[in-house]
């Protein structure tokens, strides 16, 4: 790969999370990298340090703590960890786009589903409220929203969960961001609905060009939807290569731990 | 509904529901559900969110009142049974529920939390608490020397396990598990229903399995029972439901679970999702994949199509040699 098509190269990344009570080292210096276009995953349990990977990249801190970051997030000419607030605030979004796990509490349950895709419109693309609504209606029939206008004056609890899904997939990709982030984006969600989700992502991300960063516990999910992945313990990569050599040999006796806990079909008459 | 009991060992199943109904208002949340359990077996329970399942597993523990059906328990019939012999009933059937996280009291002490059912149920001596407490926690392969701690010192497996014991406590025959490790890590995963499994063998327990997650449905149970809308769509031995799904829905579910392999995953995501449609109206198409107008017409009710294997698709003919064979 020449250094010309990577999008995101992160160089001995550090993050500790300060609250009042304790300094966690959460992150201990790890670097890889993300090429334009290309979905790398990021697999390893609670507590490894993948969300908080994610968060680093965002310059996000949980509510209640503060993130000490080191290292460096070399990302179109600039370093994350050393531009302002302000511009990091226009690579939020615009450039780098989020999506979590729980779509129940991402969404702001007093606004309807239109004016929160809108909200983010207006603000990242300049638009006026009404050309911004028509891009929210395409938006949402974009993500696979049925009666989008209609729908989009719905409050997020007239939505399932995996609509309301798809409706933070809409506002993350709203700005044409030029990496997509996703934290678990199906684990609370039924496995029908995860497919949905997973096709989804898979679409969008080559109707657009878009970099995906697949963060989740679970090697089926990352298992057709991903080039690389990266194996995550302790706040390090452990072990790091392309999907289908880690599924063939994993090198790591973490990886291979995590690869057997993952529940088998085994279908004949299903999977052809 | 008599073809789908137990005709094999002529053992009594320990748990019997037939026909069981639960009407929220005006709708009809399950709809003459009718399965058995076998002593120390584990029928497991699957469909999205919204299908009826937890609320199945509720009416079968008396905790929802059901609209109309029957639900025998070591041969007693727990519907419209009064306070105090249901109290005493509940000393057989407890339950794991999904988030360990809010299912553990936070102010009590994991000792204080699996006492209490002990003194509730009167099931041990006031002396003998504190031992039965340390046993239950050996139990579950955890440090009886935690008594003194409270729940959010733990992570999301400990928790697990500390609630499993709380069911333990007053020795059931059966236990509900209502998606009782969809919250936790893989591994995690793993751990819980390995130990869910030696407890069985080794206590003898019945579970009624709950999940959506397929994949983890098929290494514990002996039978699954497939629900949508309220309704059980197919159900049968656990080979015979994941070698040979019969019903549309039963087949949407399993080709939605992600195999972990890249190069058939990948191929599978790629496809258009199969035309397996088994319903129909809110979506505007006209009929089902074989063509029925469901809305005029409703579900079919299950019929054996071999041994055991239920279906309730009318295009899903019975195999004449299997059922000979059977029967």
């Amino acid at each position: 790969m020449s250094s010309a098509d990577k999008l995101l190269k992160v160089t001995n990344l550090t993050a500790e999370i300060v609250t009042r009570r304790e300094t966690i080292r959460a992150v201990r210096g790890i670097s890889f990298d993300i090429a334009r276009g290309e979905a790398v995953g990021f697999v390893g349990e609670s507590g490894c340090g993948k969300s908080v990977t994610a968060r680093a990249l965002m310059r996000l801190a949980a509510e209640g703590s503060r993130i000490a970051l080191g290292g460096s997030v070399e990302f179109q000419g600039s370093d994350l960890l050393r531009i302002s607030e302000t511009e990091m605030r226009d690579v939020r979004g615009r450039k780098i786009a989020m999506v979590f796990q729980d779509p129940m509490t991402s969404l702001n349950p007093v606004m309807t589903i239109g004016a929160q895709v809108d909200d983010m419109i207006m603000r990242h693309l300049g638009l006026p409220p009404k050309a911004a609504r028509d891009r929210t209606v395409e938006l949402l029939e974009q993500v696979g929203i049925p009666n989008a206008r209609l729908r989009a004056n719905d409050h997020p609890h007239q939505f399932s969960g995996g609509m309301r899904q798809r409706v933070l997939i809409a506002i993350a990709i709203s700005c044409d961001p030029d990496l997509l982030i996703a934290d678990e984006p199906t684990t609370a969600l039924d496995v029908t609905v995860q497919a949905q989700i997973l096709r989804l992502l898979m679409r969008l991300r080559e109707e657009r060009g878009m970099s995906l960063m697949l963060i989740t516990h679970d090697f089926g999910v990352v298992a057709g939807m991903v080039e690389r992945v990266n194996v995550m313990y302790g706040g390090s990569i452990v072990e790091s290569g392309p999907v289908d050599a880690i599924f063939a040999s994993p090198e790591h006796d973490y990886t291979r731990a995590l690869l057997e806990a993952v529940p088998r079909l085994d279908l004949e008459e299903i999977s052809r | 509904m008599t073809q789908m009991d137990d005709m094999t060992t002529g053992a009594t199943p320990i748990l019997q529901v037939r026909d069981l109904t639960i009407n929220f208002g005006p709708v009809q949340a399950v709809n003459r559900a009718s399965f058995d359990i076998m002593p120390g077996q584990t029928l497991g329970l699957v469909g999205q969110s919204g299908s009826g399942k937890t609320t199945t597993g509720r009416a079968v523990l008396q905790l929802l009142r059901a609209s109309s059906g029957s639900v025998k328990l070591l041969g007693e019939e727990l519907t419209g049974m009064n306070g105090g012999r249901l109290r005493a009933m509940r000393r057989h059937m407890q339950f794991v529920l999904q988030n360990p996280y809010s299912s553990l009291h936070p102010r009590m002490t994991i000792g204080q939390t699996l006492a209490e059912p002990l003194q509730v149920h009167r099931s041990v001596p006031a002396d003998q608490v504190a031992g039965r407490v340390a046993e239950l926690l050996e139990t579950v392969s955890m440090d009886p020397g935690i008594v003194h701690r409270y729940p959010h010192e733990f992570s999301g497996g400990q928790r697990q396990r500390i609630v499993i014991a709380r069911a333990l406590a007053v020795n059931p025959d059966f236990v509900v598990c209502d998606e009782p490790v969809s919250a936790l890590d893989v591994r995690t995963q793993a751990q819980i229903v390995n130990l869910l499994q030696s407890l069985q063998q080794k206590l003898g327990l019945s579970y009624l399995f709950i999940a959506h997650d397929l994949a983890i449905v098929r290494e514990v149970a002996d039978r699954v029972a497939v629900m949508y809308s309220g309704q059980i769509v197919e159900i049968g031995d656990t080979e015979q439901v994941y070698r040979a799904p019969r019903h549309p829905y039963t087949r949407m579910l399993l080709d939605a679970v992600p195999v972990p392999d890249p190069a058939l995953q990948r191929e599978r995501l790629r496809r258009a999702p199969p035309d397996l449609r088994f319903d129909t109206g809110h979506d505007g198409i006209g009929a089902c994949c074989f063509g029925e107008d469901h809305v005029r017409t409703g579900t079919a009710p299950l019929h054996e199509i071999a041994k055991g294997h239920s279906v309730s698709c009318r295009f899903i003919p019975g195999n004449a040699l299997d059922s000979a064979a059977g029967a």
